[in-house]
């Protein structure tokens, strides 16, 4: 296969769309959770102030060379998995690096940048930073499985392991979805989202209330932007999986944002219905919910 | 000195035998320096935007003053939307509120709190104890003016000042903020002995190194 240099602004491209977009779509979420408090909440640009303001410390401390690499790592996955997964289906610009078998790449990035803060955390020697890691990676280990369980289901369907066959064979209306043809890998794939996304009741890692703020308690100034700018794309990238995976995909950006949108907001809806779960609380409720959907999607496809 | 900040000897869980400093380990001791902004104006003038946008608070209470923060988070006065934010660490806040009477034994720990904090950075002193002393005044354990010990960009008078005043007292530090003047950490730099030397006078119990970011 021959490689072609336009990718690169290409990608480029959907990168910076997909920041912008994640960006104001975190200060909109906050917003709605805020509006559920009966609060006005933050001014819809307050990430780009958020941002800039980080990037504009002056000083900055370092404790070692993987505390400089956690958040380096953690961009890497996010943008890593925008990038090998077609964001808009059937377009020769937006398609990026996706190739035959994306699907397996994909299911690692979304692992790559939690183990790399992980190594970055675990460097900067806070206590806190360690209680909020061992919690993290055990949350999102059992997170991950009953979502590992159902993309082998999608798999075992369509016979495939690339995502733009995947998106391709659910074209040609609603009923052709993933959502309706194999209800029990989606339901699946759903609950391990919402244990995915950092909102409650799954987001007592990061949640400033608890142990305070987890892995990132030592990480300041560009660190930080640099995980900030992860979280306004990670949360995207991990929708653009799921919507290639179960709803569909999208065929033009007006459909991306809507999609985005609205699959974020299943997160939302429950986040600010049901209160915070403890790790092992939340671990138990993967192993007993999602993961025997998962399986049962496998034995059933 | 407490024994466990003294230089010893450990032995490690695989045996082997190793010295430990705690004061010199775990702390820079080195001082701070005096931070230039960017070169060009109007960078400069664009993050000092950004950061009267964005108020990062140390969710540090050390006074009474601490509750008339909490309303400020809720729905009827909502400082969110002014961009204002609690953060639970000082590396991420910019912004330390000193609420109410400051103890020495509280100091020591507000001192810790402040130099962990990253340039540019801001302190506002709330309720009249931060001015004067206060209801304080003739207390044997409480610092009677703040200004002597950390660099103060804004007082908010009262005991204790409302939400509203509060909030309006925040507005106030972002117009200092955006007009530049608000360079607390710098000062603190530039007469970083003459803080220390006040420091020291109150707290007698000094177990740490002078500047321990």
């Amino acid at each position: 296969m021959q490689f072609e240099w336009i990718k690169i602004p290409y990608a480029l491209l959907t990168l910076f769309i997909v920041v912008n977009y994640g960006m104001l779509l975190g200060a909109f979420i906050q917003k709605i959770g805020a509006r559920v408090g009966r609060r006005r909440g933050v001014p819809i640009w307050q990430n780009y102030a958020d941002l800039v303001k980080n990037f504009g410390l002056r000083t900055s401390i370092t404790h070692g060379v993987m505390f400089y690499l956690g958040p380096v790592f953690r961009l890497t996955g996010g943008i890593g998995l925008l990038l090998f997964v077609p964001t808009i289906y059937g377009s020769e610009m937006f398609s990026n690096l996706s190739f035959a078998g994306d699907l397996i790449l994909a299911l690692y990035f979304v692992f790559f940048g939690t183990l790399g803060m992980a190594l970055g955390a675990g460097e900067s020697g806070h206590p806190h930073a360690a209680i909020g890691i061992s919690r993290g990676l055990s949350q999102v280990t059992a997170a991950e499985l009953p979502l590992a369980l159902a993309v082998f289901s999608v798999a075992l369907q369509y016979q495939t392991l690339s995502i733009t066959d995947i998106v391709s064979a659910q074209q040609g209306g609603v009923l052709h979805w993933t959502l309706f043809t194999n209800p029990l890998a989606v339901a699946a794939a759903m609950l391990s989202f919402l244990g995915s996304m950092m909102r409650p009741p799954f987001d007592v890692v990061l949640a400033p209330q608890e142990i305070p703020i987890g892995p990132p308690t030592e990480y300041h100034s560009s660190y930080l932007a640099l995980m900030q700018t992860n979280r306004a794309i990670f949360p995207v990238a991990k929708i653009v999986v799921y919507m290639n995976l179960f709803f569909g995909g999208a065929a033009s950006w007006p459909v991306f944002f809507l999609k985005v949108f609205l699959i974020y907001m299943v997160s939302v809806f429950v986040g600010v219905a049901f209160p915070r779960f403890r790790v092992e609380q939340s671990i138990r409720w993967f192993l007993v919910w999602a993961v025997p959907l998962g399986i049962l999607s496998i034995l059933l496809a | 000195m407490k024994p466990e900040l003294m230089k010893r000897m450990v032995k490690g869980p695989d045996g082997v035998e190793f010295e430990v400093e705690p004061m010199r380990d775990y702390y820079c001791d080195a001082p701070p320096t005096v931070q230039h902004g960017a070169y060009i104006k109007i960078v400069e003038d664009f993050f000092n935007w950004a950061r009267s946008q964005s108020l990062w608070i140390l969710g540090f209470g050390t006074g009474c003053g601490a509750i008339e923060m909490r309303p400020l988070m809720t729905p009827r006065f909502d400082a969110y939307r002014y961009g204002i934010q609690w953060r639970p660490t000082p590396r991420q806040a910019n912004l330390l509120v000193i609420s109410g009477y400051l103890s020495v034994k509280t100091l020591k720990r507000a001192i810790r709190a402040y130099e962990q904090m990253q340039n540019p950075k801001y302190v506002v002193g709330l309720g009249s104890c931060t001015i004067n002393g206060g209801m304080y005044w003739d207390s044997y354990n409480t610092i009677k003016c703040l200004d002597q010990y950390l660099p103060v960009d804004l007082y908010i008078t009262g005991c204790m000042p409302r939400p509203e005043a509060l909030l309006a007292g925040f507005e106030d530090l972002k117009k200092l903020i955006r007009a530049g003047q608000a360079e607390g950490a710098n000062q603190y730099a530039e007469r970083f002995d003459w803080y220390k030397a006040n420091q020291k006078q109150v707290i007698h119990d000094w177990d740490m190194p002078d500047y321990n970011w």
